[in-house]
């Protein structure tokens, strides 16, 4: 029953959320605006996938953001060299996007599992490196894509990859011995270790993956807006990312995760800022509302953990 | 002040009908008796009969909701869980919470570590006071833990368990603390599984059954087997299952001149099919540190590792579990369950990849094994989907034993394995070890508990200073023989 309700409990307050906001603002009552949401979490939603199973296995990510811009950055830096149609240069593109996340999460990936870095501190590293580097290839400045095909990437597959790869790693973290291990990892190490799980393959595992998504995501932003700026894009993600894990029930400390509850908490934290501008709330007070919601989400947790 | 008894002795500490629950479960129901000055009480039970819980009312930790406890003088106790921090120096933790502090509210730290210096030395225990807390052993970590409560000014001292962690020679040197604190006029309750022991340095002997008070009687009057008796319940004929013989199979696992760094330093044995070998050894003689070395967990420096004749190279947990080398480590909390897992999840976690298809967990299956397991070894749980920090210490460790059974090893390393553990469900561990062995999986218990050890094991290997120091079996095996190659005193 417990167990039921934990998995719900995400879902039943972006539930009471959509309620509230369907009485109080005639624009929730338009389906329109729910395609919009969903892609507005789209992006974030699918890192935050990724960061799910970082923070499941005791760990942490906070270069994502950073790696979003230089992924993209450097697929449309270097798609065009690829010459040809159209066609190949998305193709390109998306291979070199995802690849460059990749390489970004091994890094991170390497400096945790490898070189025993706290997750905290490697990557802190990493985001000012990823960041720097991304303003390094792009001077500084927007990258535009320059590419026809890239308006094929529309909201709706972008939606559709949220779904996708949410489908993907619910099945991953639930269903395979990966995501056992993860758990088992971020739950205590040591036993993990010496239950035979190779716990360094998991934890680089779960960053090279977060790492790929970042690729994804950074991909389909550069197409839907036909570019990507080095100094702006993917700023905050990291907050967002980690706030939508912590929202979704999954614990800080490691040990339980809940990818549903990750894109229900993705789906909550943009609805409330949709809602706050549709309410005409300043904008500068937007982070105070979901600053408090992550408070509150994990004062529920705590409290939950106590009465056990 | 206390009031006088029959004339003779001042009551120290008076509990009256404490009754104590949490939510629905009435841990202690009525409990009444009262420690004089000058006694050593000794407090036995299963567990969950409520001592904890009871040191916890005395302590104050817990509110009763029932009954009173009265008590006008100084109490120190030592929890059965450790209360120090690790990142902190072995005086600064003793004297945690109750910094000695000079003018302007500086620390007197010179101060505070000679007194514990002075404190440690009286307990014999030869344990730095600078030195930091995780360069300690769990022993030498125990001895701070009893210093921290002895370093007080108190009437009454109260320890929860406090030999678990020692071996033979650190307990007699911390029973002889207790009885000086006795003769002093002080009291003390002593809690321990260890039956023979608090026979040994009791005055009288409490028994908490289900949150009841069932008996105190005079320690001389009664024998081990009728306190576990009295403890459970019901007439226990024998603490240890019938001994196995040396066992004569071929050898399943032979070590020759093993070493790992500092801690392993030459160790080689036979290990035989359907025998139990034990190791002794005093606290730093590289027991554990010898199983990690087999189990991969610690590099092996020199020396070969056989399996079956073949020299094998074990450099990970996962190749000893892939060469069937199982280990049920000393700290189950630590290294060998996860509380916030289910029962299930537990029993499979190094042997999943038997439960996979298509790279999918079959749940079906798991749960059917983790039941198997919870109806073979009498797990008390509500279910294999219970999570394991629900479950008390004995039924942990019995899940703990089935997550290596899982694994079907060949060679089979207990470390500690009743530790923390009841009466009841030790000798459930002893029966299961007792078996195992017959059934031919070679086995190697690494044990503190010298009656334990010579209850349970046909041959005995006594380690010292990381050395084999010698092998012991028939009529040489006994706890003088022990102690004298342990120690490596020539007669």
């Amino acid at each position: 029953m417990r167990k039921i309700f934990g998995v719900l409990g995400p879902w039943l307050a972006l539930a009471l959320l959509l309620a509230v906001c369907m009485i109080g603002e005639a624009s929730f009552r338009n389906p329109m605006n729910y395609v919009m949401l969903g892609r507005q979490a789209a992006y974030t939603g699918i890192i935050a996938l990724g960061m799910t199973l970082v923070i499941a296995a005791g760990g942490i990510d906070l270069s994502v953001g950073s790696l979003f811009a230089l992924s993209g950055v450097t697929a449309l830096e270097l798609a065009p060299e690829f010459g040809g149609s159209p066609g190949i240069g998305l193709l390109a593109a998306a291979v070199l996007a995802v690849g460059a996340g990749l390489l970004g999460g091994a890094v991170n990936g390497a400096l945790v599992a490898v070189w025993k870095v706290p997750p905290f501190i490697a990557t802190l590293g990493t985001m000012s490196i990823f960041r720097s580097l991304g303003l390094y290839f792009a001077d500084a400045g927007r990258v535009a894509a320059d590419n026809p095909a890239f308006s094929l990437v529309s909201g709706d597959v972008t939606i559709a990859m949220l779904v996708g790869f949410a489908a993907l790693f619910t099945v991953m973290l639930n269903l395979t011995a990966f995501g056992r291990h993860v758990c088992a990892v971020g739950s205590n190490e040591k036993v993990a270790l010496y239950s035979g799980i190779h716990t360094g393959r998991i934890k680089f595992m779960t960053y090279l993956l977060t790492g790929g998504l970042c690729g994804v995501s950074a991909m389909l932003w550069s197409a839907r807006l036909n570019g990507i700026s080095s100094s702006g894009d993917g700023m905050g993600y990291e907050l967002d990312a980690i706030a939508a894990v912590i929202v979704g029930g999954t614990s800080m400390s490691g040990g339980r995760a809940s990818m549903s509850g990750t894109l229900a908490g993705v789906l909550l934290l943009v609805t409330i800022s949709s809602a706050l501008v549709a309410w005409g709330v300043s904008p500068n007070l937007q982070n105070t509302v979901k600053g408090a919601v992550i408070i509150i989400a994990v004062l529920f947790q705590y409290k939950k953990g106590v009465g056990k | 002040m206390g009031t006088m008894d029959d004339g003779r002795r001042k009551i120290l500490l008076d509990i009256d009908a404490l009754k104590c629950s949490y939510g629905a479960d009435m841990v202690l129901d009525g409990v009444s008796f009262s420690l004089h000055a000058g006694e050593i009480l000794g407090l036995v039970g299963e567990n969950g009969a409520g001592k904890s819980t009871l040191v916890k009312c005395v302590m104050k930790l817990v509110k009763p909701c029932g009954g009173r406890v009265v008590c006008d003088c100084r109490v120190a106790a030592i929890h059965q869980e450790f209360n120090l921090v690790r990142d902190l120096r072995v005086y600064e933790n003793i004297f945690l919470g109750r910094e000695l502090r000079g003018r302007c509210g500086l620390l007197r730290r010179s101060r505070m570590r000679r007194l514990a210096a002075v404190e440690l030395e009286k307990l014999g225990a030869a344990v730095d006071p600078d030195a930091k807390l995780t360069d300690l052993s769990i022993s030498e970590r125990q001895m701070v833990e009893i210093a921290k409560a002895t370093i007080v000014d108190s009437a009454v001292l109260i320890m929860d368990e406090p030999s678990t962690l020692l071996n033979a020679e650190e307990t007699g040197r911390l029973f002889a603390v207790m009885r000086g604190f006795r003769d002093a006029g002080g009291a003390v309750i002593y809690i321990s599984h260890k039956l023979g022991e608090v026979l040994a340095v009791c005055d009288r002997v409490a028994v908490l059954r289900d949150g009841v008070l069932v008996d105190v009687s005079p320690s001389g009057a009664l024998t081990p087997v009728e306190l576990a008796g009295k403890m459970v319940g019901r007439e226990l004929t024998c603490l240890f299952p019938a001994k196995l013989p040396p066992a004569e199979g071929e050898w399943v696992m032979k070590a020759e001149d093993v070493r790992a760094g500092a801690a392993v330093r030459g160790v080689s044995f036979e290990l035989r099919r359907g025998g139990i070998l034990g190791i002794a050894g005093l606290a730093g003689s590289g027991r554990s540190e010898l199983a990690e070395t087999i189990c991969g967990i610690r590099r092996m420096t020199g020396g070969t590792l056989r399996l079956f004749g073949r020299a094998v190279k074990i450099t990970s947990a996962s190749d000893a579990a892939a060469h069937g080398i199982a280990f049920l480590t000393e700290d189950r909390q630590e290294s060998g369950i996860l509380g916030d897992f289910t029962v299930a999840e537990n029993v499979t976690l190094s042997s999943l990849r038997r439960y996979l298809s298509c790279g999918f967990i079959r749940f079906g299956r798991e749960n059917a094994a983790a039941a198997d397991y919870i109806g073979k070894f009498g797990v008390k749980c509500r279910g294999t989907g219970d999570l394991l920090r629900n479950l008390s210490g004995g039924n942990q460790q019995k899940v703990a034993i089935a997550k290596n059974l899982d694994n079907r090893p060949h060679v089979f390393i207990f470390d500690e394995p009743t530790r923390g553990v009841d009466v009841a469900a030790r000798r459930d561990i002893y029966d299961f070890i007792h078996d195992l062995a017959a059934s031919g999986v070679a086995c190697l218990m690494i044990c503190s508990d010298l009656e334990e050890l010579l209850g349970m094991c046909g041959r005995v290997m006594v380690m010292r200073e990381g050395r084999t120091a010698g092998f012991l079996s028939g009529g040489e095996l006994n706890e003088q023989e022990i102690i004298y190659l342990a120690t490596g005193v020539e007669r």
